[in-house]
């Protein structure tokens, strides 16, 4: 029932944009799309909902007249932990999106837009319910292609063409991996459905090139570092409520992808644990340091999606690990934490992208050092985006908070043990506290940048906000004071999808006696009846004594102006003089000289290092290598021959 | 019951006298006589009563910052043990939820900051966020370290009398080395920022508070004096982490504790000299290689 709830709602995403494309833009298009979008969604929502409450496990095949494949589809806790995210966003994003990106802004682009934004949502559904090698393959590419389209919605734009040609590079080559992968998975398990291989395949060799493809197959859609090159450029380029998509969901299908198949190999050996433990903390340092130097909101945000999928990599290193230490325990708390960040990593990036669009949208400017003093403007926004912000930084009392949580009390609990194994799990712990004070200073930064202070640039005009727009949001932000007051609601579906992604010895104690998930909350509540208490204390405080209005101390300089705020990029200067060695800033500029400087210029960038010094050079390579294999190329005729004369006489020779 | 109120009415009574008894540390080295002792108190009572003038432009953030920076560490106090007693509460857990507390209580604070549009603000907030990314590992290396010691994962354990100094000396003083660090950087005494300075383009904390006044100025100074009382017992509860068995008396030896840790901090304000702003990242890495090197020496 449940499976077929799913499927309908996949289905009806995908249809309810198909009128569109043969109506004329505007009104009916637009309704029924959108209809289609979100009624499908709250089809699939409804089922993956009863599926991730209940547990129960459905499958159901259709024969496929093709050989080793069927229309094998399954349903089960860990599926419909992913899917109840990506319905839940593609409905709000839907909506906010069929206004931000509409007929009258985008009348070329916004019908075929909604047909691909229905298509992906589906194919996404399906990716994560099939159970055969093939059919999985074919949803993966349609959602690859579709989020393809989506990437370069603007067709106008230079910059979203660009950024759509590097997606489409690189999830080409992560199917090509996968197939390579898919067809090693076929030899070593003997069949095309997604079933257990047999015990003591994953510490041959063959089980190792097993890992290191699916590693890069699936890093490369999760935007694990260095695999995340694509990343930055869609998210930056496509419309808010793409990205919302793209990073709330999308990504995670490589997270899914990963766990699905680690769950699937009996014995993992410690060294893939050893080795996602790694990569994670590599993926959210660095991804954070990234966002840190950009001046671009939405290249921030998906810097953030680096930093987001590290910690859930991290997390299920702590999970793998666990399993091949034979400590079911940590097992179960590595994969909860890591899959619980996947659900709220689904909740608040989306919210900071809807924000963040508005804001773009508003400000007619990307770059947050021309932005400030937007809160005025969008008080809501401001609101929902700093809910956001919090969210992100892993800070009580919202849900970000208690998924970091369990993931710190999986490696605190295997850093206390004895053994060269805790020690991995000691460094990891501190790297996640180094990723969570600078996503915490990113933040401050983010938000104080766009919302606060005073416009930097051109005052924006007022604009209003419609509830097509906050609403959306709204419902994202109060999920997440939800899962962040009451954690302990979504630890059984928790507690049964890490069942399903490390099968084997089940642990002695449940979920909510490893960890306290009950207490996380009622901390939550309590800090915010502190925060109220105080408040209320400050605020009769200054009621019972005059409360003026005066202009900001500047230290009695005598004109100041809005352009002498802090910006985005000063804020962030001392972090991202940490981490130089990786992000490799480039700045311009005449340093200041004499005792009455004339004008000068000064600008400073961080791009994408693993792009421009390693990408970049070895394409050029490749095409010098390619270009001096043009000489053989003459184009005349008696040379072809002559190129098959001498292959015979070698050939000849060889036989 | 009983030592939980103990513990409440401590927590919220006491911190205003340890940065009274500090600048009295530093008069008697400069060879003053100094503010009286209950200045902080009088300071408070003051600032409640006086209207306030806010900056143009600054919405609900600029007051949500001092807010935020009483409640954090007044909430993050439940979780330390005073003393002998253990925290009102407790859980496997806890200390992150002590840490992450305390970045709540930052990331308003320096919200605030920016808040008000002012350059120097901005640039109070970006040291204050920029300095705790590195102090953050350090406390994080040293609860590892001290989760090894004792074998939990809650700080009433963790801290509680045990065998740790017994058993694991030599960690122990590198753990408590590198939180003295952490306790004097992140309440932004001498050596890295100093309270008392006249130059704004200097300082780090109270940079961020300049626009602050009046009664959301009394809750800033308020917030800052929870939590170097609170930082300050949990570095106490490290280096002293024995109990005496007469419940009263250990009280009495908490706050005589307390008093020391603050006489120190106003010596090693009085004989050091600030730091310029560009050390100030090496010394606090410093400070995470001395508690990583901490967690090192329990790897077996």
């Amino acid at each position: 029932m449940s499976l077929l709830l799913v499927l309908a709602g996949a289905f009806v995403c995908v249809a309810g944009g198909v009128p569109g494309l043969f109506l004329p833009p505007g009104g009916a298009a637009r309704r029924i799309a959108t209809g289609g979008s979100v009624g499908g969604s709250l089809l699939g929502l409804a089922g993956a909902g009863i599926a991730a409450v209940t547990g129960h496990v459905e499958t159901f095949t259709l024969p496929w007249p093709l050989p080793g494949a069927s229309l094998h589809v399954g349903l089960d806790a860990l599926s419909a932990l992913f899917l109840v995210p990506l319905f839940l966003v593609s409905a709000l994003a839907a909506v906010s999106g069929a206004r931000s990106f509409g007929d009258e802004d985008h009348p070329a682009d916004a019908r075929r837009t909604r047909f691909f934004f229905g298509t992906a949502t589906g194919a996404i559904a399906l990716v994560l319910v099939a159970r055969n090698v093939f059919f999985f393959l074919a949803a993966w590419e349609v959602m690859a292609l579709a989020a393809f389209f989506l990437v370069g919605a603007d067709r106008e734009s230079r910059e979203a063409r660009d950024a759509s040609r590097l997606y489409l590079f690189a999830t080409h080559v992560s199917t090509l991996v996968l197939f390579g992968f898919f067809a090693l998975f076929r030899s070593l398990s003997g069949s095309t459905e997604l079933v257990p291989l047999p015990r003591g395949v994953a510490g041959t060799h063959a089980g190792t090139a097993l890992f290191v493809l699916a590693l890069v197959g699936f890093g490369l859609k999760a935007g694990l570092l260095p695999l995340h090159v694509w990343l930055p450029p869609a998210h930056a380029a496509a419309p808010a409520h793409v990205s919302a998509l793209m990073s709330g969901v999308l990504i995670k299908t490589g997270i899914y992808g990963i766990v699905r198949i680690t769950s699937l190999v009996p014995d993992p050996p410690a060294a893939w644990g050893d080795t996602l433990l790694v990569l994670g903390a590599v993926s959210a340092v660095l991804g954070v340091a990234f966002a840190l130097g950009q001046h671009d909101l939405k290249r921030l945000l998906a810097w953030h999606s680096v930093e987001n999928i590290g910690i859930i990599v991290l997390g299920l290193g702590a999970g793998v690990a666990g399993r091949a230490a034979g400590r079911p325990e940590w097992a179960l708390l590595g994969f909860a934490g890591g899959l619980f960040h996947v659900v709220n990593h689904g909740l608040f990036k989306p919210l900071l992208f809807l924000g963040a669009g508005e804001a773009v949208h508003v400000a007619g400017t990307r770059d947050m050092d021309r932005m400030g003093g937007l809160g005025r403007l969008l008080p809501k926004t401001a609101f929902l985006f700093l809910a956001g912000a919090v969210a992100i930084s892993g800070l009580p009392p919202l849900n970000g908070f208690a998924s970091e949580w369990l993931v710190y009390l999986g490696l605190f609990d295997r850093a206390r043990a004895t053994g060269p194994d805790a020690l991995r799990a000691a460094f990891a712990a501190p790297a996640l506290a180094l990723t969570g004070a600078l996503a915490l200073a990113c933040f401050v930064k983010a938000h104080g940048a766009v919302f606060l202070g005073s416009a930097r640039g051109e005052e924006p005009h007022a604009h209003g906000e419609p509830r097509s727009h906050v609403g959306p949001m709204a419902t994202l932000a109060a999920a997440c004071v939800l899962l962040g007051f009451w954690p302990a609601g979504i630890a059984p579906v928790l507690a049964r999808a890490a069942a399903i992604a490390a099968p084997g010895p089940v642990p002695a104690t449940s979920l909510a006696q490893l960890a306290s998930l009950r207490t996380v909350g009622f901390s939550a509540l309590a800090l915010v009846l502190l925060l109220g208490a105080v408040s209320f204390f400050l605020r009769s405080r200054l009621a019972a004594a005059p409360a003026t209005a005066g202009p900001t101390w500047d230290c009695g300089y005598a004109r100041p102006t809005a352009r002498m705020q802090y910006t985005a990029s000063s804020f962030a200067r001392g972090p991202v003089g940490y981490f130089r060695w990786a992000l490799r800033p480039r700045s311009k500029g005449a340093p200041v000289a004499r005792l009455f400087p004339v004008a000068a210029r000064f600008e400073s960038h961080v791009l994408d290092t693993v792009l421009d010094r390693a990408i970049v050079p070895a394409f050029r390579a490749g095409a010098w290598l390619a270009r001096q294999g043009r000489i053989l190329q003459q184009g005349r005729i008696q040379l072809y021959i002559l190129y098959v004369v001498v292959t015979l006489v070698v050939l000849l020779f060889q036989v | 019951m009983i030592d939980t109120l103990v513990h409440v009415l401590l927590v919220l009574a006491l911190p205003p006298l340890l940065p009274g008894v500090i600048a009295r540390i530093k008069a008697a080295f400069a060879g003053r006589n100094g503010p009286p002792l209950l200045q902080g108190y009088y300071d408070l009572a003051k600032l409640l009563r006086k209207g306030s003038v806010l900056p143009e432009g600054s919405g609900w953030v600029f007051l949500a910052g001092p807010v935020a920076g009483v409640a954090a560490p007044l909430f993050a106090s439940l979780l330390l043990p005073f003393g002998g007693h253990s925290a009102p509460v407790s859980f496997a857990g806890d200390m992150i939820l002590f840490a992450y507390l305390f970045a709540f209580g930052r990331f308003f604070t320096a919200a605030a900051a920016l808040d008000t549009g002012s350059a120097f603000e901005g640039m109070g907030a970006a040291r204050e966020v920029a300095f705790s990314c590195l102090a953050e590992p350090a406390l994080f290396f040293g609860f590892v370290a001290l989760a090894r010691i004792s074998g939990s994962l809650s700080l009433s354990t963790m801290l509680g009398a045990g065998p740790g100094w017994v058993m694991a000396g030599a960690p122990l003083v590198l753990v408590a080395a590198s939180w003295a660090i952490v306790l004097l950087a992140e309440n932004c005494r001498i050596p890295f920022d100093d309270p008392n300075t006249h130059l704004e383009l200097t300082m780090i904390h109270e940079v961020m508070v300049l626009d602050h006044g009046g009664p959301a100025f009394g809750l800033v100074l308020y917030g800052a004096s929870v939590k170097l009382f609170v930082l300050s017992s949990l570095f106490l509860r490290v280096v002293v982490p024995f109990s005496v068995t007469d419940p009263g008396l250990d009280w009495l030896a908490f706050v005589a504790g307390i008093l020391l840790v603050a006489i120190a901090i106003g010596v090693v304000e009085s004989v050091l000299a600030r730091l310029r702003l560009v050390k100030v990242p090496q010394l606090l890495v410093g400070a995470c290689l001395l508690s990583a090197f901490g967690m090192l020496l329990l790897a077996r």
